[in-house]
């Protein structure tokens, strides 16, 4: 919110520099996030009195001696119409900074610095400058708007910095307000603040006007008085629409907002003075002589001041005359019934909306105002009462109508009186962890006007009509600590608590293991989005009945790639491998440890499942199946587990390397490689693998017992074996087969394969196999009879030799 | 003594033999090699000598037998020699041979590196698990009621506003805040608790400084007699060790409905330790959490009353202290895995 310096010292007197205010604002809650003074882009700009000017034949230019003051008299050549000796301008010296301008004279293309100039053969020593080149609007000073030089009042001394002048030293706090301090939401609100954090008084503003005796027939009803707790209206006569006076477009100016005429900057003056945003109805075009404050029919339609049409539901508020609506409530008046220079009469708004409904409507109709968003943030009866007061007083004193007695206020009974609460100093101080003292406790209440009463340990306090915030000790100890100083609170280490113990529990110590474990084999962690996109399942080639298809939708997502909650984490696992591939990344492995969002129905009616899953996406020319796959065992060596290997199908993966995962029989997983079209559709250029892992279903093996086996007393016996078999026997039907004919096999691994045209249409896989005795050394012959039953079997099964 | 002497005059022509043949070896192999033929039982010169002990006469066979040692001894010593010798040599020109250029790139066994977030997270949870601190991880998907409602934000608050949020469905919605977790924690355990929870939360916001996902951290004391005082003190601690030993925690009021007092709290830069730099923007302070005490209204709605526990809740940006600590600019990175960011954080 932007608060000048200026206007806040209208209610409280300012014995600090900009810099300390700040560091108060930022002390007591208001975050100062820009301070700087309005011509804080001007620099080196005096008022110059023209004593000679003579124009330069040939040309538009004029030749003019200056009177600078103590800066001497200067040569300077301006092309501006409305120079002449005598006239007081803002004059740039020699090294002074203005806003540069375009061949317009308008339209401001940054800044410059002026440096001693020739201009037909005449020397020139700085330049006249217009209201544009510093910074200065017709609404900061009457005449600043002409495309020419602005004209300073005769009063000025040449060579006086023109900034005081011109108000450009005047400074600008934009001060960000927490959502719960909806009262200082404008200038004044910050203004008591200021007032209790500098112990200074505060001044009210003026509230005071005299009602003529005039009453026309006239009568407001609010329907929908959960919408609109209070309305307050007010008939004003007479009124003469015209400009409104310097002072005030100078500060709506210096806020934000353009000067329109008298009676509508009243309103905009108000609503950033005070924080209620007001209207005003030309009263002639109100038809049935009254407002209704009702819902919107479905479908009842109107037209805004900014002549958008929007078609109404139940759900918006709107203010009608005896036939038709003429304002969206708190957002917008409507266009039948705008001010026009013609107005003679209005009739003049202050409610109080309920907050959310504005904000729901401003929403749903995607119209926005400074009204909509100041009610969204909450506006207090309070505040309401005395901003028509205060709109009213300004009718006077601006003098643009009379105020009449015709008025209404229509509430639902909420008192705008200050509410009493009490509360344990013990309590307060509880709260903090130091004692305040009562003096200050007492002080510090009273400069917050809540008229604070203290019985040894009872604190009674009035909370003001527009603090709705405030409810209990902790909202005092808050306001006390907030004054006080939080330098005060002296850092100590829960003294009271008792002991209890922490750390990572069973499963999170084991995902913890099981990334370290895969960060060990090469494989970074990465961490993706929870949602992503339809098409994400389009790219896994998913048909319609998939699963994977059955995702919780996000009713307002970002954009549709961001829309689903994630059924699978491979796409975006392979988002990230084409990626780095695109970065010139050409071979690594990455995992991701993170949920998967299974709906147990949709819409949700419950919690879905969000289920751990590790996807692992490999890539690089030197990798293959089998480097997926040792980096697949790394999690369940790291669970001491063991998991078999399956053939398995996947729309998106290799159909001749793809694999189920299976533990103790239950399918925990897949991987495979990527099919090389979907490669080619995500621009890779080398090969691309993932694998998916059921984290949750290995959950039930997080801290399995480990047991130390004594190592074996006797030598174990190892036999090598050459086997040739048909090509479409698998290592793991051979491995399978040789486990089963003998107890005594403790390690089984193939250490040799080969394919080639000695063996024909066979292929031979070479294992060596260990045995271990366990109660006495093997002879030789019992291994002998280890190793026929073997062969047996594997000729019996499958037709397995010994190569020869 | 015949036999004596002629076997002297034998063993002596063996040994000029045996030392001429040497002088044409040249390797260690080739002295192994022509030690064997010399030694071998059957047909060497020497080996075979003792073959010929049947053929002398018994009182003859004590000398015999010690010229014969004498001999194999002198062999075996001259073989040594030559051996030690050219194993030497061989060893020096080996050594010389295999030299390297040592500043040839180093073979890799490449470990992968945990996410940033991941340890700082470990981080986090080593300095308050030290402090008594369980670990609470909750849903990334969460009702209105937990994200909301019962954290002191009803239906028409404007704080709502101050989080775009992601829904689902009107009940359902994407947690906003890790705070969520604090009431599941206190809804179903009785204080004393000392919990940080974790987790991912999602909010409606995409541009260069935000990502829809983030991380955050909250974490909850509920206890007798907890003050602002134990807030400062135990956030004192979190930021000494997170950071450095130098750094100092400020207070300062700001609001969060679950919390009353809330406050911000900056650390001390650590870069400028206060003197003002361009990760604090010249203020020497940055600002990295939010905390409180945690409203009654919170409390109560859980069942915990509020005359006899107090609490203090605060909550963390798992990702922003990732990048302050780590100089990472832009947030966005944390989500891609490039390995080229990926592999740049170690601690």
């Amino acid at each position: 919110m932007l608060v000048p310096l200026s206007w806040l010292k209208d209610y409280v007197d300012i014995n600090v520099t900009p810099d300390e205010l700040e560091e108060k604002l930022f002390s007591c809650g208001f975050e100062v996030e820009e301070k700087y003074e309005v011509g804080h882009d001007i620099s080196n700009v005096v008022v110059g009195l023209v004593k000679t000017c003579e124009d330069i034949e040939g040309t538009h230019l004029h030749l003019c001696q200056v009177d600078a003051g103590s800066h001497g008299t200067l040569q300077i050549c301006c092309g501006a119409d409305n120079v002449k000796a005598g006239g007081k301008y803002p004059l740039a010296l020699i090294g002074a900074q203005v806003y540069a301008t375009a061949k317009d004279h308008v339209t401001v293309e940054g800044l410059m610095t002026i440096g001693q100039g020739k201009l037909r053969g005449y020397d020139s020593y700085g330049m006249l400058c217009s209201g544009v080149e510093i910074g200065v609007n017709e609404d900061m000073f009457p005449g600043a708007g002409y495309n020419g030089l602005l004209v300073l009042p005769d009063d000025a001394e040449p060579g006086a910095d023109v900034k005081p002048i011109l108000g450009l030293d005047d400074y600008i706090f934009d001060i960000s307000i927490t959502a719960n301090r909806p009262d200082c939401q404008s200038i004044f609100g910050i203004a008591r603040e200021v007032a209790a954090v500098l112990g200074q008084p505060l001044k009210e503003p003026a509230l005071d006007y005299t009602e003529s005796d005039v009453t026309v027939p006239f009568d407001i009803r609010v329907s929908a008085p959960d919408l609109c707790p209070r309305y307050i209206g007010h008939y004003v006569s007479d009124v003469k629409i015209a400009e409104s006076p310097a002072w005030m477009k100078r500060r709506l100016s210096l806020v934000g907002c353009s000067a329109i005429s008298n009676v509508v900057d009243i309103t905009n003056y108000v609503l950033k003075e005070l924080g209620q945003p007001m209207h005003a109805f030309d009263f002639s075009y109100l038809e049935g002589a009254e407002i209704h404050v009702r819902r919107a029919e479905e479908g009842e339609k109107i037209v805004t001041l900014d002549e958008k049409e929007f078609a109404l539901t139940s759900e918006n508020l709107v203010i009608c005359d005896g036939k038709k609506p003429v304002a969206l409530a708190g957002i917008m008046g409507g266009l039948n019934s705008e001010i026009l220079d013609s107005t003679s009469a209005v009739m003049f708004e202050a409610a109080k909306f309920a907050h959310d409904n504005i904000r729901k409507s401003s929403k749903a109709l995607g119209q926005v105002s400074d009204s909509s968003m100041r009610f969204s943030k909450g506006v207090d009866e309070y505040t309401t009462v005395m901003a028509m007061k205060r709109a009213l007083h300004l009718i006077e004193e601006l003098g643009c109508g009379k105020v009449t007695a015709t008025k209404f206020d229509i509430n639902t009974g909420n008192s705008v009186e200050p509410k009493e609460l009490k509360v344990s100093v013990k309590q307060v101080n509880g709260v903090l962890g130091i004692t305040v003292p009562d003096e200050d406790i007492v002080r510090i209440l009273t400069n917050l006007n809540f008229a604070p009463k203290l019985n040894g340990d009872e604190l009674t306090i009035a909370i003001p009509g527009y603090r709705v915030d405030m409810e209990s000790y902790q909202d005092v100890a808050e306001e006390v600590i907030r004054m006080y100083g939080y330098e005060h609170i002296t850092p100590t280490f829960i003294p009271t608590a008792e002991v209890t113990s922490g750390g990572y529990n069973l499963k999170q110590r084991s995902e913890l293991k099981i990334k370290r474990a895969l960060c060990a084999a090469g494989a970074f962690e990465g961490v993706h989005y929870s949602f992503f996109s339809p098409s994400d399942l389009d790219l896994l080639k998913l048909p319609e009945n998939a699963p994977e298809r059955t995702a919780i939708k996000i009713l307002n997502p970002i954009n549709i790639d961001l829309s689903l909650m994630r059924t699978t984490l491979a796409p975006q696992m392979l988002a990230a491998i084409a990626r780095n591939q695109k970065r010139g990344i050409l071979s690594g492995c990455v995992y991701e440890m993170g949920n998967k969002f299974l709906p147990k129905s949709l819409p949700l009616t419950e919690y879905p499942d969000e289920r751990e899953t590790i996807c692992i996406g490999m890539w690089g020319e030197s990798e293959d199946f089998f480097s997926l796959k040792g980096i697949v065992a790394v999690i369940a060596d790291a669970l001491d587990v063991k998991f078999d290997y399956e053939r398995d199908e996947k729309t998106f993966l290799h159909p001749g390397r793809t694999a189920k995962v299976l533990c103790d029989g239950e399918v925990v997983g897949y991987l495979g490689q990527v099919l090389y079209e979907i490669c080619d559709d995500m621009d890779m250029r080398v090969p691309a693998y993932v694998a998916e892992i059921d984290l949750k279903a290995l959950s039930k093996y997080y801290g399995k017992d480990r047991k130390f086996i004594p190592l074996p007393k006797f030598l174990e016996e190892k036999r090598d074996f050459c086997f040739v078999m048909n090509k479409d026997i698998t290592c793991a039907m051979v491995e399978k087969e040789i486990a089963a004919s003998c107890e005594y096999i403790t390690k089984i691994e193939l250490f040799d394969i080969y394919e080639g045209a000695q063996l024909g249409n066979k292929k031979s896989l070479a294992f060596s196999v260990v045995f271990t005795p366990k109660d006495e050394e093997f002879k030789p012959e019992v291994i002998d009879g280890f190793v026929n039953t073997i062969l047996s079997n594997l000729k019996e099964k499958y037709d397995i030799t010994l190569r020869s | 003594m015949a036999e004596l002497g002629e076997l002297k005059e034998k063993l002596s022509e063996i040994r000029s033999k045996i030392e001429s043949d040497l002088q044409g070896i040249s390797s260690s192999k080739g002295v192994y090699e022509y030690k064997k033929s010399v030694m071998d039982a059957k047909e060497g010169k020497i080996g075979s000598l003792m073959k010929e002990m049947g053929k002398i006469p018994k009182e003859l066979k004590a000398d015999y037998g010690k010229m014969v040692n004498e001999i194999k001894n002198w062999a075996q010593g001259k073989f040594d020699e030559m051996d030690e010798k050219f194993k030497a040599q061989e060893r020096k020109a080996r050594y010389e041979k295999e030299t390297i250029d040592i500043t040839l790139p180093e073979k890799k066994h490449k470990q992968g590196k945990l996410h940033p977030n991941t340890q700082v997270r470990n981080q986090i949870v080593d300095i308050f698990g030290s402090m008594g601190f369980s670990i609470y991880e909750g849903n990334e998907i969460e009702t209105d009621y937990y994200n909301f409602t019962a954290l002191n934000i009803p239906q028409d608050h404007p704080a709502r506003d101050m989080q775009d949020t992601f829904y689902l469905s009107p009940e359902f919605l994407l947690r906003t805040q890790t705070s969520a977790g604090q009431i599941h924690v206190m809804e179903n355990q009785k204080p004393p608790i000392k919990i940080i929870s974790p987790g991912k939360v999602f909010r409606s916001d995409d541009d260069a400084t935000h990502s829809p996902m983030f991380t955050q951290m909250e974490g909850l004391v509920v206890d007798k007699g907890i003050t602002l005082c134990d807030l400062q003190g135990m956030l004192d601690e979190f930021v000494k060790k997170i950071f450095d030993e130098e750094t100092r925690t400020r207070l300062r009021p700001s609001y969060f409905p679950f919390t009353e007092p809330s406050v911000e709290v900056d650390v001390s830069c650590f870069q400028c330790h206060g003197k003002g730099c361009k990760l604090c923007k010249g203020t020497g302070w940055i600002e990295v959490l939010g905390a409180g005490v945690v409203n009654k209204k919170v409390l109560e709605g859980c069942g915990i009353d509020s005359n006899v526990y107090s609490g203090l809740a605060f909550g963390i940006g798992i990702d922003r202290i990732a990048m302050l600590k780590y100089g990472i600019n832009n947030i966005k990175l944390l989500f891609e895995s490039d390995l080229r960011v990926l592999d740049q954080i170690d601690d």
